[in-house]
């Protein structure tokens, strides 16, 4: 137990073991703790009973539509990335009933769902995912929807971020400014030291609620020397990211590209499967079910997850308004860099690589963004040259 | 038949942009109608011989359909030409006109239409621009109406999908 | 009063048909009515167990229930266009933003209508004929697919009486309409338009309201001050699916009333 009164500036360090009297702690606090586990061939996130089902030991080779795990030479319990889930499952659940009504007489009246009670606490964020929880936030969140499951659930989530020291080979984070230090809005940020003879952890706090769970770590103050260690990896994770988006004057690149012919390259690869939609965490967009019993009488609405490369998803008077792959990709595209600003004030994307290694058929958005960016160019050069 | 002074025809859209000698050589072929409501100012099938820049009232265009009687295809009214098919070679009309309310007019024939043209061909060029304009027009609106455009999907041509 | 995820109970108090395949609903709430609306918003109507669709209100705003005038197209407006009066149906919103008529304060107030268009503009027509003396000339343009197909026809009159230009046009006539048949930018140029003084309203299918606000344009009016009611697929009303997007904008949240300033280069992208 520390000696020191606990405050929520400075940093601690905890050896690995410490990962156990967390979820300890978290789970007699009252919370579902959610985090990675080796499942099958990939790390998902599921709920920990105990840190020891964390994948310690277990890493991740990324390439376009490649995703294999691998054994690591150490045994980090968070060297990995891009698994195919995200942490928006359990905050904007893939199908969720919003109300029933049952009918009698004619007469009925909905009434909406009832709210879990239950609080998750989410063990290993990576800076990425944890600014893709804040846009959606923005979205799903907010004084513009009070009453949503979305609003509830949030509110009641414990955050632990753990700093990115090893990007995957599809990583973008550093060019699109989510990481690999993670950003404000955690409760715990956790930095992993694997390699050396001793594994442990660096602790910080971001909230009071963070604070009074460091009480229950076997913590000491980081020592100097490991501190910087730590730091340093993450600063040099940033010069090791396997991709980069050149992400400068994206929305207004988009918005004079609907025409580019690149959208017909893309397209001929793209099967529309929307394994990109699925996997991304900022993707949010939902449809819209009502259905009843045979009887007639019984009545609900069910919200599940849609991806805008489904054919109905703009259907209009007796068709889709976006029938080609052509234009949905560019929907999917342009609405994730580029309309996104207008709408919800900032990039949807975090460089998280997931739709790259997801995708059937290995479509990069980097490579997407870079061709419009030269096509744009040749028609129309910028006065300082080629950027 | 009224004799047309150029301020009068001045006024009509039609003339927005010719110049005053241009205008009284027209006005000096064109004479003042009047039809009432009812009135036909040609039938579908009669040699086309005349051109009208309606002022006031309105024209219906129509065709008789056996089985189906007469049909309306088109109205016109303040501002618009009627009579173009003598721009044709067969110079017959396709349509007939009927006044639908009481109609004011200035009427010129088109044959001294095309000889002030031979004569004059800046004026000619002019009327043609006009006249070819008209046609572009009610072309585009024809297209929009076959078009459909208030029809829901169960009346889509080729039926609902 | 927040906008709830749960449709409000309205009751049928009478149902009016207009056309063939077109109904007037008038609503009164069971309990408490929805939020104050303005001109140009919509509902998300409920037929139960059926499903729920965007309605625009067509009614008067300041109404203590609503009045929505639905089109059979589908399960839904086909099961909202039977709804008799007794029924029960779920309303949710107000939504979206409104066509703003009292900009044109001292000016011409201009409303073209094509089809059912004339349903969403109804309310700033009723609201700009209660307030005529704000207004120089009030003109309604309206274009129907045939005289069978012409809604709130009984009504036309009286809004000529209440000081506003009425013109009627079809696509196609019968055999005994003895008015104009052509498409309503035809009757455009008969208004007279003083494009520096003119704020147009323009409702209906996509392609009309493409070629009036283009026709509008020819005539010299701003595309500022032009406005149209735009569609997309909505299901949530609140922002939140994304179905309804259009380019930047989200309908429900942006739209439906969009100034022509936005919309022209939106609409001219295909398949946005």
């Amino acid at each position: 137990m520390p000696t020191e009164p606990i405050t929520s500036a400075g940093a601690w360090q905890m050896p690995a073991a410490g990962l156990d009297s967390l979820c300890a702690a978290l789970r007699s606090a009252g919370y579902r703790v959610i985090g990675p586990q080796l499942s099958g061939d990939a790390i998902t996130l599921g709920e920990l009973e105990s840190a020891r089902e964390l994948p310690f030991g277990w890493g991740v080779s990324l390439a376009p539509g490649g995703y294999r795990v691998r054994r690591r030479d150490d045994s980090a319990a968070f060297g990995h990335s891009a698994g195919p889930q995200s942490w928006k499952q359990f905050l904007h659940p893939p199908r969720e009933r919003l109300w029933s009504a049952r009918r009698e007489g004619g007469e009925f009246e909905p009434e909406a769902a009832p709210q879990a009670a239950e609080r998750l606490a989410f063990l290993g964020v990576r800076p990425c995912d944890l600014r893709a929880i804040q846009i959606q936030d923005r979205v799903l969140g907010g004084p513009a929807h009070p009453q949503s499951g979305y609003a509830n659930r949030r509110a009641g989530t414990f955050i632990v971020a753990v700093n990115c020291t090893e990007p995957g080979e599809t990583c973008f984070c550093a060019s699109m400014g989510t990481g690999p230090e993670a950003g404000p809005g955690y409760d715990l940020l956790l930095t992993e030291l694997a390699g050396q003879s001793e594994h442990s952890f660096i602790v910080e706090t971001g909230s009071a609620a963070g604070a009074t769970m460091l009480t229950s770590l076997p913590l000491e103050p980081a020592d100097p020397g490991t501190l910087t260690q730590a730091r340093d990896a993450v600063t040099a994770a940033a010069g090791q990211m396997g991709r980069s988006m050149q992400a400068d004057g994206l929305p207004g690149l988009l918005a004079a590209s609907h025409d580019a012919a690149r959208w017909d390259e893309v397209a001929s690869r793209c099967l529309t499967c929307g394994n990109c939609t699925m996997a991304c965490p900022t993707c949010f967009c939902t449809t819209v079910e009502d259905v009843t019993d045979l009887a007639g009488d019984h009545a609900e609405r069910w919200q599940s997850w849609a991806s805008c490369f489904d054919l109905d998803f703009s259907y209009l008077h007796g068709g889709p308004v976006r029938s080609s792959g052509v234009s949905r990709y560019r929907q999917w595209l342009t609405h994730k860099l580029g309309t996104w600003h207008d709408q919800f004030g900032s990039s949807g994307c975090v460089g998280c690589g997931r739709c790259i290694v997801w995708c059937p058929v290995g479509i990069d958005l980097t490579q997407e963004v870079a061709a419009l960016r030269a096509e744009s160019e040749a028609a129309d050069p910028p006065p300082d040259g080629p950027r | 038949m009224i004799g047309v002074s150029p301020a009068e025809l001045a006024a009509h859209s039609f003339a927005r942009g010719l110049d005053d000698r241009q205008v009284a050589q027209l006005a000096a072929r064109a004479a003042g109608i009047h039809m009432p409501a009812g009135e036909r100012f040609f039938d579908e099938g009669g040699p086309a011989a005349r051109l009208w820049l309606i002022r006031t009232g309105r024209v219906a265009l129509d065709l008789r359909v056996p089985g189906r009687g007469r049909l309306i295809v088109e109205t016109l009214g303040p501002g618009d030409e009627l009579g173009l098919s003598w721009l044709s070679p067969a110079a017959q009309w396709q349509f007939g006109a009927v006044a639908q309310e009481p109609v004011s007019a200035f009427e010129l024939a088109s044959a001294a239409v095309v000889e002030l043209c031979e004569a004059d061909h800046e004026l000619g060029y002019q009327l043609t621009r006009r006249l070819l304009g008209t046609a572009i027009s009610r072309l585009q609106a024809a297209r929009i109406r076959i078009l459909d455009v208030y029809a829901a999907p169960g009346q889509w041509a080729g039926g609902k999908r | 009063m927040t906008i709830s995820a749960v449709p409000s109970g309205y009751r049928v108090s009478a149902s009016r048909p207009e056309t063939h395949d077109t109904v007037t609903l008038f609503l009164e709430p069971t309990g408490d009515p929805i939020a104050r609306y303005a001109p140009g918003q919509f509902t998300m109507l409920y037929a139960f167990g059926v499903g729920e669709i965007p309605i625009s209100i067509s009614g008067p705003a300041g109404e203590h229930g609503l009045t929505q005038t639905i089109r059979a197209v589908g399960a839904v407006s086909s099961a909202l266009c039977a709804a008799t009066p007794g029924q029960l149906i779920g309303v949710r919103g107000p939504f979206g933003t409104s066509w703003g008529e009292a900009d044109a304060a001292g000016q011409d107030l201009l409303l073209v209508a094509g089809g059912i268009g004339l349903a969403p503009l109804r309310p700033a027509l009723l609201a700009a004929l209660d307030q005529r003396h704000r207004y120089r000339r009030i003109i309604v343009l309206v274009g129907a697919r045939s005289p069978a197909e012409l809604v709130f026809a009984t009504e036309l009159q009286e809004w000529r009486q209440r000081d506003a230009c009425v013109e009627v046009t079809v696509d196609k006539a019968d055999g005994t309409w003895p008015g104009n048949v052509g498409v309503v930018t035809q009757l455009l140029g008969r208004a007279d338009l003083d494009p520096r003084q003119t704020i147009a309203l323009i409702c209906g299918p996509e392609v009309m309201m493409r070629l009036t606000a283009r026709a509008l344009l020819a005539a010299g009016l701003d595309r500022a001050s032009i406005r149209v009611s735009l569609e997309r697929n909505m299901q949530c009303g609140v922002a939140e699916c994304g179905h309804c997007q259009l380019g930047p904008l989200l309908l429900c949240r942006d739209g439906p009333v969009v100034s022509y300033q936005v919309a022209e280069p939106l609409l001219a992208i295909r398949e946005l």
